[in-house]
């Protein structure tokens, strides 16, 4: 055993795995340590406080980005939802629906959007909302989350279903379930771990979304991340420091929400 | 990511084959009338005549690939010479994004090797903490390490109080801020693939080698790297195609200066002052670099599948 474990560990590794956490911990941690200074600079630190946060809900600011979160969350729910419904639809059909011929393709029609770099598509979804002549606003911003959100849905979903043998439905059927019976009676329920997973991926890839909602958003209207960038571009504030640390607690909910979902899904 | 919805499925079935078209309906209507409309509309702009408001005149001209490869002088009518400003921009996102991910790779290996050989139990925890960081905003990620770079900053601070430096060190503004920015952003994206990769991977070829007398370097070297390279492939894809086109990182840390494709190609569309098509031209020349990568390594990952299994 122990020379089992001489093989596979190799020294310095364990060290560098630490450098990598440390990496991608500190500028975390230590804007949410900044953010409760109590201080009105970003340099000094001058004791605990809340201040900032109260900023964040009752400053002059507040109103915009009360606005802007009431954006963001709203667009990020119906995507995800939206997403989620094909991205399932699209599953059952390239994982259950027999050999056929544009099964590839459809395949790289979802992956598309994880090849082209995002500000491609960014700039595509411009030219084509101004060449069709549709007003930018909530519903561009919309109406692209919905698409660029699909292979993120996608992926868990189809992870999920492969993994889920068809004797199941073939057993509702012979018991005289209709297909769609089958799907919502017994298939859906089972997926319902990659279903959520996906969900949850969508979600926060629309949440977190900047380049492309800066492109299609048009005039007048901001989700949080166009407008922390825009408040960021003026110098980095202390109310933005909360909210960013806010918005790392909605990050990290959900990170354990899906982590759970999925040990749960691994002990049935 | 990409690599991973291509493969086939192990249980896949014909129960729904009938309703095929009709499950596929939705995805296809929305991909092509959002992803590939757009993107071929973009391919039509870049062909377009450039109109002074920030828009475009519906006329043919090669005039924005001309632009982005050649100079003729201020009034157009002197001699074409190459002109570097834009191939040097891009020349520099390639090499700011391969360097990004050289480091990535650096630190990403080791970290997932050692995940993947830790016991059960403790290694979902480890997952964990590499996910976190995964799933948090990038801009938020951008602007802390902004917050943490500045010249006043904790990073400066810190170095001046350990008496390393006398004077704030300048990294704000910089190419290494960029490197460091990028670096940062997609390192999650290097280590988790490989970590799926190493975790799937038999160490009974370890321990064969060892008692062939491999010491443990040259076993890393000829057996697990070989044995993990479509983790490895796949992590560095997450991290170069991103970087290529980063936009906040270069915006945000690298100030007016280190301009990259993504600031590049966003000026053009900002403002009135911006020129559609040759942004567009710009974004057309990224994605055929970006996918002339994709299906050069999808070509060889494909050889060395054949040579696996022949």
């Amino acid at each position: 055993m122990s020379s089992r474990g001489d093989v596979r560990t190799y020294s310095g590794f364990r060290a560098m795995t630490m450098l990598c956490l440390f990496v991608l911990y500190a500028p975390l941690i230590i804007v949410t340590i900044y953010s409760f200074n109590a201080s009105r600079s970003i340099t000094v630190w001058e004791g605990l406080s809340l201040q900032w946060y109260a900023d964040v809900f009752w400053g002059p600011e507040s109103g915009k980005f009360k606005q802007a979160a009431i954006n963001s969350f709203t667009i990020a729910l119906i995507a995800a939802t939206m997403s989620t419904a094909i991205a399932t639809s699209a599953a059952t059909a390239i994982v259950r629906g027999g050999r056929f011929r544009l099964r590839m393709a459809s395949l790289g029609l979802i992956s598309l959007p994880l090849m082209v770099p995002e500000i491609v598509t960014a700039v595509a979804t411009l030219i084509f909302f101004n060449s069709i002549g549709f007003t930018r606003g909530y519903l561009t911003i919309l109406a692209a989350h919905i698409a660029f959100c699909i292979p993120f849905a996608y992926l868990p979903i189809q992870a999920r279903m492969q993994g889920i043998e068809d004797t199941f439905e073939q057993a509702a059927q012979d018991l005289y379930a209709t297909k769609a019976q089958a799907f919502r009676r017994v298939l859906l329920p089972m997926m319902m771990p990659g279903i959520i997973a996906g969900f949850l991926l969508a979600f926060i890839v629309s949440l977190d979304d900047f380049i492309i909602t800066n492109f299609v958003k048009g005039a007048g209207i901001e989700t949080l991340p166009t407008a922390i960038f825009g408040s960021v571009k003026q110098g980095i504030k202390p109310n933005i420091m909360a909210i960013s640390t806010m918005l790392l607690v909605v990050s990290i909910a959900m990170v354990t929400i899906s982590y759970i979902v999925g040990k749960k899904d691994n002990s049935t | 990511m990409a690599g991973a919805a291509a493969t086939g499925g192990s249980a896949r079935s014909d129960t729904y084959a009938s309703a095929r078209n009709w499950l596929l309906l939705p995805s296809w209507a929305v991909l092509c009338i959002f992803v590939l409309a757009p993107v071929a509309m973009m391919l039509v702009y870049s062909f377009l005549t450039k109109e002074f408001r920030g828009g475009v005149i519906w006329e043919f001209t090669l005039a924005a690939y001309d632009q982005f490869f050649f100079d003729r002088g201020l009034f157009g009518d002197e001699p074409a010479r190459i002109d570097w400003t834009y191939i040097l921009i891009f020349w520099r996102s390639i090499w700011q994004a391969g360097l990004a991910t050289f480091l990535a790779l650096l630190i990403g290996f080791p970290t997932a090797y050692f995940i993947a050989t830790r016991p059960a139990q403790t290694r979902t925890v480890w997952v964990f903490l590499i996910t976190i960081p995964y799933w948090v905003n990038l801009l938020i990620r951008t602007v802390s390490m902004k917050f943490l770079l500045r010249d006043q900053g904790p990073l400066n601070d810190f170095l001046l109080a350990t008496g390393l430096i006398d004077d704030p060190v300048r990294i704000i503004n910089t190419n290494a801020a960029v490197q460091i920015g990028l670096f940062y952003s997609y390192l999650p994206f290097m280590v988790l693939p490989i970590y799926a990769s190493v975790e799937r991977y038999n160490f009974a070829l370890s321990e064969a080698a060892a008692d062939l007398y491999a010491s443990k370097w040259t076993t890393l070297r000829r057996i697990v790297i070989p044995s993990v390279r479509p983790g490895i492939i796949a992590g560095c894809i997450l991290v170069f195609v991103p970087s290529l086109g980063a936009f906040l990182a270069p915006d945000l840390l690298g100030g007016a200066k280190n301009f990259m494709i993504g600031s590049l190609i966003e000026e053009q569309f900002k403002g009135n002052a911006g020129n559609w098509p040759f942004g567009a031209a710009a974004s057309m020349i990224l994605l055929t670099l970006v996918l002339v990568i994709l299906m050069f390594l999808a070509r060889q990952q494909a050889r060395a599948d054949r040579e696996a299994t022949s």
